[in-house]
């Protein structure tokens, strides 16, 4: 019974002919699934995010204390049964740590994504569709902020907004939103003079109706692509402000911080610093992965490069 | 910049005169000018979002309402906002970028004093950069799809993913606490500081000038291990560019050709499709050699190298704005003009483009 119903669900979404949008949609979302599930590359990419996602839901679950409260009896204790990465300077247990701090990368990630997408977006859509002088003034904006060296820049605005968390993702997401400005520009440019633009136009939908509902759309898989490589990027830099002291402050279980102040115990108590770097390193190489096999899929023009 | 325009417009003789080489080298020039005035633009807004106030750091909390106003007024803070960006725009051309408030002295000689560190860092990482990442991506293209390819892959994800400064702490425990191979942080064994006359500041060029080949192994002992860290993400960046060039020519015709014709695998390989990858390779180079002054800034933290990466950091932690945008802005005309000087070389040699 149950094979008969997936496979009659199977043959809806393979049908040459769709009968309705939904099914449309469905049948292209399978299609690329299917591609991209044959991707080993992009599957073990996919499986990290995915253990991350899980990880940070299934905190409270998964971890014995909350992280953050100091017990000095248990100092510096080596990797163990009942501390599986040992302890850290304050006794605190460093897997809870490196669990909890799953949410606060999450939360970098999904804040630099909110801010960096839609300004992305409206400038170069905007640009790319209205064209000429407003094409001309966005671009040269972009271009200054393309050309900027990204880590000092950003520090230099933690140094005017103060150190922290939020200033940290504000700081990544100002040098980081020119490349999709570029990018949703670009396709906005091959879109514009499309029929189906040309009849909306006709039958008098807004420029910004036009913007909002037929340009940004196609603009989004080259933008997601982009925002998933450059996620181990941004993953990289928050931590390193948060190495620096710039980014989320103690007793935050942010990873680039817990590095930095298990430094000084780095060569009598290597666990302290090494555990949270390996857990950076999984998560980018995760993004890295996940984005190579995603720009295989979604963009096949650009899989040879 | 003015060089480059003059030697642009000398290439291009009239019998040749084709109006686009001038176009783009004109083009490249305007918006180097509106990067360096959006830079400027950034940096000064800064110091004036910054909630220190600039006055009372120079004055003191001690200082009377009188002093106070006549130091206001003295740093042009009375006059409307464009006066003062010009005022600030003046200021850097004369490369006057105020004083430090940690050292005490003009920003400008502090950095000349800490850059050479930088510089001598970041061109040996990406010599390795070179050195290494080229041949890996020219083997991995041209095995494309076996294991010497997957190799390579894996090597440069590797590369792209791990943090720098977790790469490097590691490397110093395994390579200097653990193994002692190499020498640890900084840049000389103490005893041998100040040794020798810092003519260029790049102190293998000047241990090289005086001959004392001891300070000179001290040196590279103390540069290899974070120069080699910090060409890991060049060294990634470079292989697989040179590999995704390489395979671009490989595919062409004129390769077909030369095999067809008889040329060895190793001809066809380096004197064909290699030189053709040459141009795009040094735009490459250009573009990874600006990112490693300003990524330095991590290295530098983790083996205590007295560079523009420390001082800013240093300065940022003391409050020093006048420091930290002084950095800024030094750093931010290397990369940019670092950054236009390859375009322009690439849009000068390479036919295509033109």
């Amino acid at each position: 019974m149950a094979t008969i119903e997936t496979g009659s669900f199977r043959a809806w979404l393979l049908a040459e002919t769709p009968g309705s949008a939904l099914q449309a949609r469905s049948q292209s979302m399978y299609l690329a699934w299917r591609n991209f599930s044959r991707n080993p590359i992009a599957m073990t990419g996919l499986i990290v995010i995915v253990s991350l996602v899980a990880v940070a839901v299934l905190a409270p679950w998964i971890t014995g204390s909350s992280g953050l409260e100091p017990k000095l009896g248990d100092r510096l204790q080596s990797p163990s049964s009942t501390h599986w990465f040992g302890t850290d300077e304050l006794g605190r247990d460093i897997y809870d740590r490196i669990i909890w701090g799953s949410r606060i990368t999450l939360y970098i990630v999904g804040l630099v994504s909110i801010i960096v997408v839609p300004i992305g977006l409206v400038i170069g859509t905007i640009a790319g569709y209205v064209g000429g002088v407003v094409d001309s003034f966005l671009m040269r904006l972009t271009d200054i902020f393309l050309a900027f060296p990204r880590l000092i820049l950003a520090m230099a605005f933690v140094a005017a907004l103060g150190p922290g968390l939020e200033n940290a993702v504000l700081a990544i997401a100002l040098t980081t939103w020119s490349p999709y400005a570029r990018i949703a520009r670009a396709e906005a440019l091959t879109i514009r003079n499309r029929e189906f633009i040309l009849a909306a136009q006709v039958q008098g939908v807004s420029t910004l109706g036009i913007l909002t509902r037929h340009v940004a759309p196609l603009c989004m898989s080259s933008v997601i692509v982009r925002l998933t490589l450059d996620m181990a990027g941004i993953i990289l830099t928050a931590a390193g402000l948060g190495f620096l002291g710039l980014g989320a402050q103690p007793p935050t279980p942010e990873w680039g911080a817990m590095i930095s102040l298990g430094r000084q115990y780095l060569i009598d108590q290597w666990w302290v610093p090494t555990v949270p770097g390996v857990a950076i390193l999984i998560v980018s190489l995760g993004f890295n992965l996940l984005g190579d096999g995603l720009r295989d899929v979604l963009d096949p023009k650009s899989g040879a490069s | 910049m003015a060089e480059s325009t003059a030697s642009g417009q000398q290439t291009a003789r009239p019998s040749l005169a084709s109006p686009s080489i001038i176009t783009n080298v004109l083009g490249v020039v305007a918006s180097l000018a509106l990067t360096f005035i959006g830079l400027t633009a950034i940096t000064f807004v800064i110091g004036r979002v910054m909630p220190a106030d600039p006055v009372l750091a120079i004055v003191g909390d001690r200082a009377g309402q009188d002093v106070y106003d006549q130091v206001y007024r003295e740093l042009g803070l009375d006059k409307p906002i464009y006066v003062q960006y010009l005022r600030y725009l003046g200021q850097l051309a004369d490369g006057d970028l105020g004083t430090s408030i940690m050292t005490a002295q003009p920003v400008m000689e502090d950095i000349l004093r800490f850059f050479p560190a930088t510089l001598e860092l970041a061109t040996i990482a990406t010599l390795l950069g070179i050195f290494v990442g080229v041949p890996m991506g020219v083997l991995a293209a041209v095995n494309q799809g076996r294991w010497p390819d997957h190799i390579v892959r894996i090597v440069g994800l590797f590369g792209y993913s791990a943090p720098v400064f977790w790469l490097g702490m590691v490397a110093l425990l395994i390579f200097y606490a653990k193994l002692d191979w190499v020498a640890g942080p900084g840049r000389l064994d103490v005893f041998y500081d100040g040794v020798i006359d810092p003519v260029t500041g790049v102190i293998l060029i000047d241990a090289a000038l005086a001959r004392d080949w001891d300070i000179f192994n001290n040196a590279v002992s103390h540069l290899i291990l974070p120069a080699s860290i910090l060409g890991t993400f060049t060294l990634a960046y470079i292989a697989r560019m040179t590999r995704s060039f390489m395979l671009d020519q490989l595919s062409q015709e004129y390769v077909l050709t030369a095999r067809v014709k008889g040329a060895s695998e190793r001809v066809v390989i380096w004197r064909h499709a290699f030189r053709n990858v040459l141009v795009q390779l040094i735009t490459i180079i250009g573009l990874t050699y600006a990112s490693l002054l300003e990524g330095s800034v991590l290295t530098e933290t983790v083996f205590a190298w007295p560079g523009i990466g420390q001082y800013i950091t240093n300065s940022l932690f003391n409050n020093d704005m006048n420091a930290v945008l002084g950095g800024t802005i030094v750093v931010g005309v290397c990369f940019v003009g670092i950054n236009m000087l390859s375009d322009l070389l690439y849009r000068l040699v390479d036919p295509r483009v033109r």
